[in-house]
């Protein structure tokens, strides 16, 4: 095998191996299935509830990508007037700095009262907790442009509008993608949350209402299940980060 | 000949809120269109405030600046300027990051809205003058410095300008590269006919490409002594060991010296 070929494989083995040695340690000390149920029993759980897993999971990642999808709104256009305009800037950032503090768990109960259980807060719990990050990022893209680059420009001729088209969105794209994936992660946390704390639908409803039931496999089911979507969301994030600011990479083929 | 530029007791002064520190005494200058003015001196002489003055990126405490018939007031629109650092944007290939320079130009943006073609055809002549035809399709990091210089170069000057600024565009290449990219520099003025302004640390590459070598004290900075410089175009790498090349560099050399001495 050659060494690139080894280190395509790391991953897979490595996820198999914990999974290896999590079966033989429930094993070997006969742990109780209350208390960590072996992945054999995670395992046979999951194909029992199925159709309920697929549901609730259907449900967690419309919350999620609802929530992500306004974030990428939200967060973009604060981002560009704050890095944008020095006023903005010292207006907006304490009040960011201040709001992003707060545990986002603390607005779900604020949500609740407003819109009800269900959908709204999840969508507008993970809306609040990553928008943030995205923000600061294309903040930072904006704000960070050499001198020389906008004097170039300025002394052509370019307005503040071109200078923000032409240099500042496409040089803020690798900072704003890194931020997605980031924040697609924080929004799946914002929308497990909500879900856990006031709804009757989603993957954080079914893990609660398993341990309430003493279905402890179930649970880990379910936290199997959000471990494998995180994956999958961060991985779609990172390919189009990848595709849309491949410049920033310079032809390495790293994908983190 | 008219004068394209005019400074009429141009002075700057920087006030950091504490205390007001003054980079540039009073100075009075004409260039001439289709001139190449070298400025050279200490760091810390005022050379970029000058050329920042000059293309109105920074205002001007005192004193008027007048190009062509207009008395600048803001940025001066349609100069080329080349830096040290050939700030490229990583995300364009060497072709359209030249033809940025008609996309933002108020001269030629709304043509170039309509139709690329022809400015795709006047760039694309002017990479392949400086040897850059094969690496027109290649992105900045593909690009060794002299090359990117080149192109950097190339953006400066593509859209006609009447006033070129250099501050210092060969400063971070090796010594070789630098020399080629002179001759490379002098053939496009000659062709082009444009003004340029060039400030360096270099009194050779000053002597090499210029009509003109003003000489500037340390700060504030203050115009001590200008050297036309009288050698034939076009000129070549040769010439520079000759006495009368040489005369120039030491006669620089000398007043920089002097300056330096005194302060």
């Amino acid at each position: 095998m050659t060494d690139r070929t080894i280190e395509r494989l790391m991953p897979w083995a490595v996820t198999i191996g914990f999974f290896v040695v999590w079966e033989i340690c429930c094993r070997l000390f006969d742990l109780d299935v209350f208390i960590l149920p072996a992945p054999s029993d995670i395992w046979r759980e999951a194909i029992k509830f199925a159709p309920e897993l697929a549901y609730h999971s259907a449900q967690t990642l419309y919350t999620t990508l609802a929530g992500f999808g306004l974030a990428v709104v939200v967060g973009v256009a604060l981002g560009a007037a704050i890095g944008s305009s020095r006023l903005v800037y010292r207006g907006l950032y304490p009040v960011l700095i201040g709001f992003n503090s707060i545990p986002k768990v603390a607005l779900v109960p604020i949500l609740v009262i407003w819109f009800g259980i269900g959908t709204v807060p999840a969508i507008l719990t993970a809306f609040v907790i990553s928008f943030f990050p995205i923000a600061v990022n294309v903040a930072t893209g904006l704000a960070t442009i050499e001198r020389d680059m906008t004097d170039v420009l300025r002394s052509l001729g370019a307005s503040r509008r071109d200078i923000l088209l032409k240099v500042g969105l496409p040089r803020s794209m690798p900072y704003l993608f890194a931020s997605l994936k980031v924040a697609i992660t924080l929004s799946f946390v914002g929308s497990v949350i909500a879900e856990t704390v006031a709804s009757n639908k989603g993957i954080g409803y079914l893990m609660l209402s398993a341990s309430s039931n003493y279905n402890v496999p179930l649970v880990f089911a379910g936290l199997l299940v959000l471990a494998l979507l995180g994956v999958v969301m961060y991985v779609a994030a990172a390919m189009l980060e990848m595709r849309t600011s491949a410049w920033a990479f310079r032809g390495s083929d790293v994908v983190s | 000949m008219n004068a394209l530029i005019e400074l009429k007791s141009v002075g700057m002064v920087f006030d950091t809120g504490k205390e007001q520190i003054r980079a540039l005494e009073a100075t009075d200058l004409s260039i001439d269109e289709g001139h190449f003015l070298a400025v050279v001196g200490p760091s810390g002489c005022g050379k970029s405030t000058l050329m920042r003055l000059l293309t109105g990126l920074t205002r001007a405490s005192e004193g008027e600046i007048r190009i062509g018939d207009v008395t600048l007031d803001g940025p001066a629109r349609d100069v080329g300027m080349a830096f040290q650092n050939a700030s490229l944007m990583p995300w364009r290939t060497t072709l359209d990051n030249v033809l940025v320079s008609f996309e933002v130009s108020p001269h030629h943006r709304r043509a170039f809205a309509r139709d690329r073609g022809p400015f795709v055809d006047q760039a694309s002549s002017l990479l392949a003058e400086v040897g850059l035809s094969k690496f027109k399709d290649r992105f900045p990091w593909e690009l060794s410095g002299g090359m990117q210089q080149r192109v950097n170069v190339c953006r400066s000057i593509v859209h006609a300008p009447r006033l070129v600024m250099l501050d210092e565009p060969f400063g971070a290449l090796d010594a070789f590269t630098r020399e080629a990219l002179w001759a490379v520099m002098q053939r496009l003025w000659i062709e082009r006919g444009f003004t340029a302004v060039l400030i360096t640390h270099d009194l050779r590459e000053a002597v090499y490409l210029s009509d003109e070598v003003i000489v500037m004290s340390a700060r504030p900075g203050r115009i001590i002594h200008r050297q036309p410089i009288d050698l034939p175009r076009p000129r070549s790498l040769e010439m520079t060991y000759t006495d009368a090349f040489q005369g120039h560099v030491h006669m620089l050399r000398e007043k920089i010296q002097t300056d330096q001495e005194m302060s």
